[in-house]
């Protein structure tokens, strides 16, 4: 039995476990469920060894373990697949499963034969007829995911997580996978299984556990529960936001989206959006909520112009129609993004505040023909630091050096310079403080009130209550509601969300 | 607080080259009587000039994170283009025609080769997401090929004293190639710091994708970028054939390692979004002074490759150790 007892774990400031208590059974499927940012992968991420700070205790077997790294982990017996999978795509079948542990003849050349043969049984197990010397590149995502099960196999792992394992596989490997997890529950391995599909847990769990908010709320047997009890339990809240009131009356028509469709890059005949239409109105804020692959940012990245190939569809702002055929169309036609990921999309992290503010205006900085006019733009860039209360000692402080909350309200400042009719904004306050969080809803709906028309991408629940005029929900690239503000229950948002088959 | 030291940190790296190539002066004129003289600053300088042209090239782009390893050839083609038209001419035999070229005319000629081989790298490095590395790698390859083709593997000699002048005249006591170099210099650092370019170049180094989320063309600019290194490999190779009155078939060979050699010294990260150009012209002069030192004191050529690599190493190393701090 593998317990964790009273787990701690904080991300510089912000506490993504609190003080968690848990218990996973033998012989069983353990489903663990929660919103998304409820702590599941973290926790899941420090019994397999990957985060190795953290406060409490994980007992295995009834013995205090620490691990030191996932090899440490596995050694222990607890292997994790990963919702995204961990093989090496060039390398074979056989070579993945023996990565780091490769068997060698007594003059230290590697035993190709024997690891073949091994590597044959494990998939025979699991019922798979390819040849061990397949490339991983060449398989199925569904194979693929097989694949790391029989990693857990070869390391003859006694507790086996796995996070979201169905996302990206059909129905009849789903089917594979779910007589695989049976015979392995007869074994009596440990199971700890996370997904967001309910009905998939009614079928293949036996015990769920409930986390919210870096605690779990609740646990029990599967067969005494039922779906909607599950999601009450899963939004149920302590903590409750002041919900946003709306002040403005309806007033015009902003953007218009009609039926947006965006294609999958890697197999053009699977979409990702399957014809979304929507319009957001000046001064009105919309919420957008789903869960993880629901297709939320790529919605925004399609308006903000970055799948000019792939979507299709039409986009109306002020009743002009408009092409997007890159961000810069976009951002002429007064539509900005704030992307999901600040470091990755959002900064140059590595260079000082005042340029990451001034990129979008330098074409406004310009006097003298080309030269660039530095004294306005130290003007401009002081101007938004104070206007967004920027907690940085100078303007030419390098961002890597503030915190979350400080890099968000850069990337803000970056496009308010532009004076966008749009903002987009995706995940806008993902692993900031609290203080700051309030300090940008704050801002949010001030810009609301002069007239910009907003989009907020999240997915936490309050926040979507706490900023919405409307909300919109989305389910594997579907717009499945659009519920006004009045109406909108954390419940009734989620049952949206959720996948129905 | 932290943010002054930061600054202070930041103009610290900023002069350590600078303070290395001083450090490297004193020493080499306490070693030696000949090296702290006019004559032999001038003459170091005089050597250095096309590498400084080449390395600032260079510099815009490894500062998108980028490379150019068809420097040297490109350097040779354009050379050898300029040279070729200045004696030869083009000759229109159907229609009669003889197109004769003034020292201006070659000059430009030959910077505006070297600018279509540039954008032509640019273009397949944006276009087909070809690795600068490969890309550039194909152009070392391909411009060699036709400055053989067009040469035919001979000298292109005897090109008249006037356009001698460019390589080896004087004006107001400075050596005419290192007023080109300066005039490359200054017109570098003014892209790379007072206009937009200069910060896109710096954004997309940085980020990318940030870059391409803050609606910045980097199509546009990273072609304009090695279009730009392509003329200043151009001038480079005018200023080579200019000083040797012959354009030589195997000119520049391996002058792309020299230059990518000054930009590591000179601070600029090959990772992209890091490095200044006065950066790079002091990695230039190190080379340069390092080069002329170890002449003066009589080391074998041998070492003086040696040397080099270490002072390479050394410089990279003492960067990373600076990093790491922060």
């Amino acid at each position: 039995m593998l317990v964790a007892k009273n787990i701690t774990k904080r991300f510089s400031g912000v506490t993504a476990l609190d003080n968690i208590c848990m218990e996973l059974y033998p012989g069983k499927v353990n489903a663990i469920i929660g919103e998304n940012g409820a702590g599941k992968s973290t926790l899941m991420k420090i019994f397999s060894g990957v985060h190795t700070q953290y406060e409490g205790e994980i007992i295995l077997n009834e013995k205090p373990v620490h691990f030191s790294s996932t090899k440490d982990a596995e050694a222990s017996g607890i292997a994790i697949i990963h919702q995204e999978l961990n093989l090496v795509p060039y390398l074979s079948i056989t070579e993945n499963i023996f990565l780091g542990s490769e068997l060698v003849n007594r003059w230290g050349i590697l035993d190709k034969k024997k690891m073949q043969e091994k590597t044959k049984q494990l998939l025979k197990r699991l019922n798979l007829d390819i040849d061990p010397d397949t490339k991983i590149s060449s398989l199925k995502v569904g194979q693929q995911q097989l694949i790391e099960i029989a990693k857990a196999f070869h390391v003859d792992a006694a507790i086996i997580i796995m996070d979201e394992p169905t996302s990206a596989i059909s129905d009849k490997e789903v089917e594979n996978l779910f007589s695989i997890i049976t015979e392995l529950k007869t074994q009596g391995k440990t199971i700890a299984y996370i997904s967001h599909k309910l009905n998939e847990l009614f079928q293949i769990a036996d015990r769920f556990i409930v986390m919210r908010d870096g605690s779990t709320v609740n646990s029990g047997d599967m067969k005494n529960t039922n779906h909607d009890e599950l999601i009450q339990m899963m939004t149920g809240r302590k903590i409750l936001i002041q919900r946003h009131e709306s002040t403005s009356e309806k007033s015009k028509e902003l953007l218009q989206l009609k039926s947006i469709c965006l294609k999958n890059a890697a197999n053009r005949s699977d979409n990702i959006l399957h014809n979304i239409s929507l319009t957001l109105h000046s001064a009105e804020i919309i919420g957008i909520y789903g869960l993880m692959g629901a297709g939320r940012t790529e919605l925004m990245e399609t308006i903000f112009g970055l799948h000019p190939k792939l979507s299709s569809g039409e986009i109306k702002i002020n009743d002009k129609p408009i092409r997007l055929k890159s961000p810069s169309d976009a951002i002429n036609a007064g539509i900005v993004l704030v992307p999901e990921d600040r470091k990755l999309q959002g900064l140059s992290i590595s260079q000082s505040v005042r340029p990451n503010i001034s990129i979008t205006i330098l074409k406004q900085l310009e006097h003298w023909g080309t030269m660039l006019n530095k004294k306005k733009e130290m003007e401009l860039s002081k101007q938004y630091i104070q206007q967004l209360a920027i907690k940085t000692s100078s303007t030419e402080t390098i961002v890597k050096n503030l915190s979350g909350g400080n890099q968000q309200k850069i990337v803000l400042a970056k496009w308010l310079a532009k004076k966008p009719k749009v903002l987009l904004l995706d995940e806008p306050t993902r692993g900031i403080d609290v203080n700051a969080k309030s300090e940008i809803y704050k801002l949010i709906k001030q810009l609301a009130a002069e007239g910009m028309g907003i989009i907020v991408v999240s997915s936490e629940l309050p926040e979507i209550l706490a900023l919405s005029d409307r909300v919109l929900v989305m389910c594997e690239g579907e717009l499945t509601a659009d519920i006004p503000a009045n109406k909108a229950t954390e419940a009734g948002i989620l049952k949206y969300a959720i996948h129905k088959n | 607080m932290p943010a002054i030291t930061a600054t202070y940190k930041n103009q610290l790296s900023r002069f350590q080259s600078l303070v290395a190539l001083i450090v490297l002066c004193i020493v080499l004129s306490i070693l030696t009587d000949k090296f702290f003289t006019a004559d032999n600053g001038l003459n170091v300088l005089r050597q250095t000039a096309v590498n400084i042209c080449i390395a600032t090239g260079m510099t815009l782009i490894v500062l998108t994170a980028g490379i150019d390893l068809s420097v040297g050839s490109v350097l040779a083609l354009c050379g050898a283009i300029a040279a070729g038209l200045l004696k030869n001419g083009i000759k229109i035999p159907s229609a009669d025609l003889f197109v004769g070229f003034t020292i201006l005319g070659v000059v430009l000629a030959g910077i505006l080769i070297g600018a279509l081989l540039g954008f032509f790298n640019g273009f397949v490095i944006t276009k087909f997401k070809v690795p600068p590395f490969v890309a550039t790698l194909a152009m070392l390859t391909i411009a060699r090929g036709f400055t053989m083709l067009y040469t035919k593997g001979q000298p292109i000699s005897n090109l008249g004293s006037d356009f001698a002048f460019i390589g080896t005249g004087w004006w107001i006591g400075i050596p005419v190639p290192v007023w080109i170099a300066a005039v490359v210099v200054l017109f570098a650092v003014f892209i790379t710091q007072q206009t937009k370019l200069g910060r896109y170049i710096y954004a997309i180094g940085g980020n990318e994708t940030a870059a391409k989320f803050s609606g910045i063309n980097i199509t546009k600019v990273k072609i304009t970028v090695y279009a730009m290194a392509g003329a200043l490999a151009a001038i480079g190779g005018i200023i080579v054939t200019s000083r040797l009155d012959s354009a030589q078939p195997n000119a520049g060979t391996s002058y792309e390692l020299d230059a990518i050699a000054a930009v590591v010294i000179g601070g600029t990260s090959l990772s992209g979004g890091k490095g200044t150009v006065w950066g790079t012209v002091m990695g230039a002069i190190i080379i340069g002074v390092l080069n002329n030192g170890l002449v003066l004191l009589n080391v074998s050529p041998f070492w003086q490759q040696v040397v080099k690599g270490g002072v390479i190493l050394l410089a990279v190393i003492i960067d990373k150790l600076g990093e790491k701090k922060e």
